[in-house]
Order: structure tokens, then C-alpha cells, then sequence
């Protein structure tokens, strides 16, 4: 098992690096130069590219790739080209109020999503299978920003229970009444986790329940909670390996619901930076985003095979 | 044979046993009225080609057919009425006083737990006691089955074992809570000859040890030979034939019972099916009203084409259906 997490983590390495080459690419394929939004058309050239040396635009790509690559190793992430405020304090701030939703969503929608899945494959074919089913459908079609708005319009401003918008605290919610805010935003964002990991726990399930081993268990005369974990177990590297996507996503923030609510998240500053055209705030979002998105899967892999012996290898 | 039955009642009797998937004209028949009774300490082979019923006959002595399967008939195992019995009361019966072993031993154990846990987890659920005396429990079974350095087995999991050890532990899986009745679904199909013919050994010494009744489910001649007491020759859902062994091989009544011994003389090698007989196995969904047999008999004629034989008595505790028994010999 520890050589399978190191093996892991040497994988990851590469991984790593490659992503960090397409990011720092295709940012640099976005067309538009960042100095001519910053300063005004009649600038005079000399302005442009005393700019241009001073953020390095000047220097070959390959030049240019390394020197972000190693500062970003060492934790500088640069300076926003439009704001001037360090791109880590923007992004951890912005990463952090995508954490507090995302982390809610995730839990809400995977417990409904397993709890769904696994009611419905346990009734297939009944009208439980269907109505679980279709709960679950609904939650991955429905239009995001329109079902928050209907949230909105439900529980701020005809019941008034919940805020329509905003954080309305920092970092984390310090009381019960801070934490109202989440509310909408993470129902809304706990929607497509569910809805995606009912129908993956769902197929799962049955195609376990089909096993031979599931007629052996109820030979013995295991009581039916005894067999549900079995086959839960047996169905949750399926499970864990959406999950870990997911919750990838979810980290990126959703740029639809973070409008909506007001939401200072990832997705917001992510938006942002590419209206702006603000090359270091996006190299740095994506390279964050993506090294989180590793990471997950990274402990995806050791779950599974945590819980499969089959995987360890 | 009548008179011994009544002294020490049977542990499995069956009676008039019908099983069908499905309604209507299309519906599957696979159980077509088997009865026997198998007292403590018996064996009863079940002989039959892919699709007899077998299984689904077995299966149904535990309750363990689907939802959709239909059942008519009585079965009583160690006393209790099976086909009528609630949920839990059938779930204490399972895995303690009746006990299942499974023809592929790689896909009878659930691949994500230790052998251990999933031996011990049945003596926890049934004679409740703490993990670590079931794990203990757990070992010595290990033990009895004749598992080497079985401590250590216990942490295996499924896949780490070879076949015939799988076997080995899903036999001791049976026999954790000491069953009375131990119902056998085909246990050394998968294995290779040798190793059969040791997990053959291993189960007649236990049945002998425990005193189990078993009914031993098996498409190979020899294996029921060695095996059973008595056999029941089944086609089409029916006990066409039954006798205790000597009088079957020496005395076959039924033209099936004949082809079967007859495809073994031409040597039959593992997984080989019963195919010697020709002509195609009955479609379950389209039964003759006559005997099920005829299509493939030599001997049939308009009578066994439209009427189905009743088991007549051809010698002591020997029965068999068929309009032409002396055909058989
Ligand atoms: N769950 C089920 N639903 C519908 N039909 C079934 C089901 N289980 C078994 N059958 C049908 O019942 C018939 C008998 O099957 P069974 O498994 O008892 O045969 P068998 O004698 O055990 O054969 P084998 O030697 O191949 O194991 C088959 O035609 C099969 O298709
Ligand atoms: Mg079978």
C-alpha cells in the first residue's frame, strides 16, 4: 500500500508539469495583450514597452515559462497587471470562499446522491427506482442559475428567511447566523454532485447486486443492513472516482451561481481575470485549480485502492 | 424405507415443488414437481444437464429465488415451512441450521473483505459472540477444512488464493454455525480433477463428522456417484428417476438415467456436459403436455407424447416416471 501512495505521487509529478505547460500556453494564446488594455491607446511606445520589459512579455515563451514556473514553485505568484495587489492574497481569498461552499455542496449532494442511488437500485423497477430517478435527473437539468433564482425569490424575498446575497462574514461563517448565507448557494451547488452520483451509485449498485457474492451473503443470513454495507463497499471506488471529479469542479467555483449570489469565490475572480485580460491572476487561478484537481484524485486513487486490494498493485 | 421415516423425521421434504419465472403461456417452468425427503445424515445427489432446474431448485430450499419467481408445493427444511416462512425468521434459518456452498468459489466470496471477516461475520450474526471469538472460531474452520498455515489465510483475501483453497474456505464458510442441512450447488465444477477429488474427500468427512443431510447438486455422473446415498435424476424440473446409488447404476429404470450412465462410459473429462444423448434439452418455456423426455427417447410413442408418467415404484425406495420403465435397463 505505501509503495502504491509513493508510486502515486511520483505519477502526479509529471502530471504536474504538464499541466502547467498547457495552462501557461493557453493563456498565452488568448488573443489581446494585456499592456494594451492596461494604458490608453495614444500611449507612447516607449511607455509600452518599458511596460512590457517590466512585466517580461519581451522575453522568448520558453524564457518566459521557466521564470513563472520557478516562482511559482517558491509561492510567488505575481502581481494582478489591473489591481497591482499580489495574485496570492486575491487567490486564497477567492479560493477560500469557493472552500466554504464547495465543501457543504459536496457532502449534501454526494450523502443524496449515494442515499438516492442506492434506494433506487435497491427498488428497481419499482415507482421508488422511478421517483429517486427522476429526482436525481432533475437535479443535473435543471438551469443552475435560474433554479437559484427561484431560491432566491422563495426563501428572500417572499418568506425573507434566507439572504438573497453576499458572504456576510469572512473566511468562515463565525455563528449560525453568518452561515445563513450559504444556504441557497450551496443547495443550488449540491444539485449536479447529487444528481450525478445517483445515477453512478445507482448503476453501481445493480451491477454488484448482480454478483454472486450478494446470494452468498443472504445465504448466511446477514441482515439486510449487513448486506447493504457489502455492497456499498463493493460499489464505492465507482463512486469516490465521480465524487473526486466533482468535487474538482465544484472547486473551480461556478461562475453563474457566484454572480447570482454575489459570491467573491474562484469562479468570480477566474471570470474576471480573463475580461481583464490579467495574465498572471489567470495562470496562477488555473495552476492552483488544477493542482487541487491532481491532489483530489490523487487521493481518489488511494481510496480505492484502500477499499479494492484487487487495485493496489 | 416408509417405516424409518417416520422414526426420525426427514430434514428436507419436498413436496410437489413447481417454480416458474414469468406468467402466462411464455412463463419459464423450471421446477415441475419434484418431491423427495432426506433425513439426517443423508446425501441426495441431484443429477441433471445444464438447465434442469437444478439451481433454481436448490435455491428455493433456502428462499433464496428472485422476487419474480413463482412457487407452488411445500418445502420443509430442519422443520420449518420455507416457502411460507417471514423475512426474519427465514434469515435465522439461513447460514446456521441450513448452509450453502456455491459452485464458483471466486465469485462466492465478496472480493473487498478478508476470508476471516466474511467467515467470521455469519458466526457473529448467528451464535452472537464478539469478533475476536468468531475470528478464533474462524481459524479452527480454517483448520478443519485443511486450510495450511490458516492464521494467516485469514487476513487473505479472495483473490489471493488459489481454487481449490477457495473452496476449501467457502466449504468452512458453510460450516460455521454447524448446519444440520448443507445444500451443495455443483462445489467442484470449477476445479480441476485432483483438487475435485480432494474437496470430494474433505466433504463426505465432514458430512460423516457432522452428521449433515446434503443435497449435492452435480451435471457429472461420477462426482454424485462418489458422493451421495441416493440420487435424483432430474430433467426438465422433475425427478425422472431416484434411487439409492447401487440400484441406479445397477438397475436403472428410466431411458435418461440410461443415456447419462451410457456418456460417462465414453470418459468423461472436466466441465465436459452430460451431451452423449441426442437432441437438445426441453425449452422450459414450451413444455410437451407428455413426457419431457420423448423428443429425445427411442423408445417413445403417442403415449408419452401426450401423457405424462407418474412416478411408479420400481424397487425398494427406487422410483422413476417413464410409460416404458423396463426400457431403461
Ligand atoms: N432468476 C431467473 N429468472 C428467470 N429464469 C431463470 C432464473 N433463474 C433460472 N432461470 C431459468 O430456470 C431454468 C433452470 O435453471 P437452473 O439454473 O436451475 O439450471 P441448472 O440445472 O442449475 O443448470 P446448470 O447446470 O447450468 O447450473 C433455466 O432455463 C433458467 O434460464
Ligand atoms: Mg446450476
Amino acid at each position: 500500500m505505501l509503495t502504491f501512495v509513493a508510486r502515486r505521487l511520483l505519477h502526479a509529478i509529471p502530471i504536474l508539469l504538464g499541466v502547467s505547460m498547457l495552462v501557461f500556453g493557453l493563456v498565452q494564446m488568448i488573443p489581446g495583450n494585456p499592456i494594451d488594455l492596461l494604458l490608453p491607446p495614444e500611449a507612447p511606445p516607449e511607455l509600452i514597452a518599458q511596460m512590457t520589459a517590466a512585466y517580461g512579455f519581451d522575453k522568448p515563451l520558453h524564457i518566459q515559462y521557466f521564470s513563472w514556473l520557478g516562482r511559482t514553485l517558491q509561492g510567488d505568484l505575481g502581481y494582478s497587471i489591473f489591481t497591482g495587489a499580489p495574485v496570492a492574497r486575491e487567490l486564497m481569498s477567492a479560493l477560500g470562499n469557493t472552500f466554504v461552499l464547495a465543501v457543504p455542496a459536496a457532502l449534501l449532494g454526494f450523502a443524496l446522491g449515494v442515499g438516492l442511488g442506492a434506494l433506487a437500485a435497491f427498488h428497481q423497477g419499482t415507482w421508488i427506482d422511478k421517483a429517486a430517478s427522476a429526482f436525481a435527473i432533475t437535479g443535473v437539468s435543471l438551469p443552475h442559475y435560474w433554479f437559484a433564482i427561484v431560491l432566491v425569490v422563495i426563501f428572500s424575498v417572499t418568506l425573507n428567511w434566507l439572504p438573497a446575497q453576499g458572504m456576510g462574514f469572512e473566511g468562515l461563517p463565525g455563528s449560525f447566523a453568518e452561515a445563513r448565507s450559504l444556504v441557497l448557494p450551496v443547495v443550488t451547488l449540491s444539485l449536479i454532485p447529487m444528481g450525478v452520483v445517483a445515477r453512478v451509485v445507482r448503476a453501481t449498485v445493480l451491477e454488484v447486486l448482480n454478483q454472486e457474492f450478494v446470494a452468498t451473503l443472504r445465504a448466511k443470513g446477514l441482515i439486510d443492513r449487513e448486506v447493504l454495507l457489502h455492497v456499498l463497499k463493493n460499489a464505492a471506488p465507482a463512486a469516490l472516482a465521480v465524487m473526486g471529479l466533482q468535487f474538482g469542479y465544484l472547486l473551480g467555483g461556478s461562475i453563474l451561481v457566484e454572480t447570482v449570489f454575489n459570491w467573491p469565490g474562484s469562479g468570480n475572480l477566474l471570470n474576471l481575470a480573463i475580461f481583464r485580460r490579467d495574465v498572471p491572476v489567470m495562470q496562477a487561478t488555473i495552476v492552483v485549480l488544477a493542482f487541487f484537481f491532481v491532489l483530489v484524485n490523487l487521493l481518489v486513487d488511494i481510496a480505492q485502492a484502500a477499499i479494492d486490494p484487487r487495485i493496489r498493485r | 424405507m416408509k417405516h424409518e421415516a417416520i422414526i426420525d423425521e426427514p430434514m428436507v421434504e419436498v413436496r410437489d415443488l413447481h417454480v416458474s419465472f414469468g406468467k402466462g403461456a411464455g412463463a419459464v417452468r423450471a421446477v415441475n414437481g419434484v418431491s423427495f425427503a432426506l433425513r439426517k445424515g443423508e446425501v441426495l445427489g441431484v443429477l441433471g444437464e445444464s438447465g434442469s432446474g437444478k439451481s433454481v431448485m436448490l435455491r428455493t430450499l433456502l428462499g433464496l429465488l428472485p422476487a419474480h419467481a413463482r412457487t407452488e408445493g411445500t418445502v420443509t427444511v430442519a422443520g420449518q415451512p420455507v416457502l411460507s416462512l417471514p423475512p426474519d425468521a427465514l434469515r435465522r434459518l439461513r447460514g446456521s441450521t441450513v448452509a450453502m456452498i456455491f459452485q464458483e468459489p471466486m465469485t462466492a466470496f465478496d472480493p473487498v473483505f478478508t476470508i476471516g471477516r466474511q467467515i467470521a461475520e455469519t458466526i457473529m450474526r448467528h451464535d452472537r459472540v464478539g469478533r475476536d471469538a468468531a475470528m478464533k472460531r474462524a481459524q479452527e474452520l480454517l483448520e478443519l477444512v485443511a486450510i495450511p498455515s490458516a492464521k494467516g489465510r485469514l487476513a487473505n483475501y479472495p483473490h489471493e488464493m488459489s481454487g481449490g483453497m477457495r473452496q476449501r474456505a467457502m466449504i468452512a464458510l458453510a460450516l460455521a454455525c454447524r448446519p444440520s442441512v448443507l445444500l451443495a450447488d455443483e462445489p467442484t465444477t470449477a476445479l480441476d480433477v485432483t483438487v475435485q477429488i480432494q474437496i470430494l474427500l474433505l466433504l463426505r468427512r465432514l458430512q460423516a463428522e457432522l452428521d449433515m443431510a446434503v443435497v449435492f447438486v452435480t451435471h457429472d455422473i461420477g462426482v454424485a456417484v462418489e458422493i451421495s446415498d441416493r440420487i435424483g435424476v432430474m430433467y426438465a424440473g422433475r425427478f425422472v428417476e431416484e434411487a439409492p446409488i447401487e440400484a441406479l447404476v445397477d438397475a436403472h429404470a428410466h431411458p435418461y438415467t440410461r443415456g447419462l450412465l451410457a456418456s460417462t462410459v465414453h470418459g468423461q473429462r472436466k466441465g465436459e456436459r452430460l451431451e452423449t444423448i441426442p437432441g437438445a434439452p426441453p425449452n422450459l418455456a414450451a413444455l410437451p403436455p407428455g413426457c419431457a423426455f420423448a423428443p429425445r427417447c427411442r423408445h417413445a410413442d403417442d403415449r408419452c407424447r401426450a401423457e405424462a408418467p407418474e412416478p411408479r415404484v420400481v424397487g425398494p425406495s427406487h422410483v422413476a416416471r417413464c410409460h416404458h420403465l423396463s426400457a431403461g435397463r
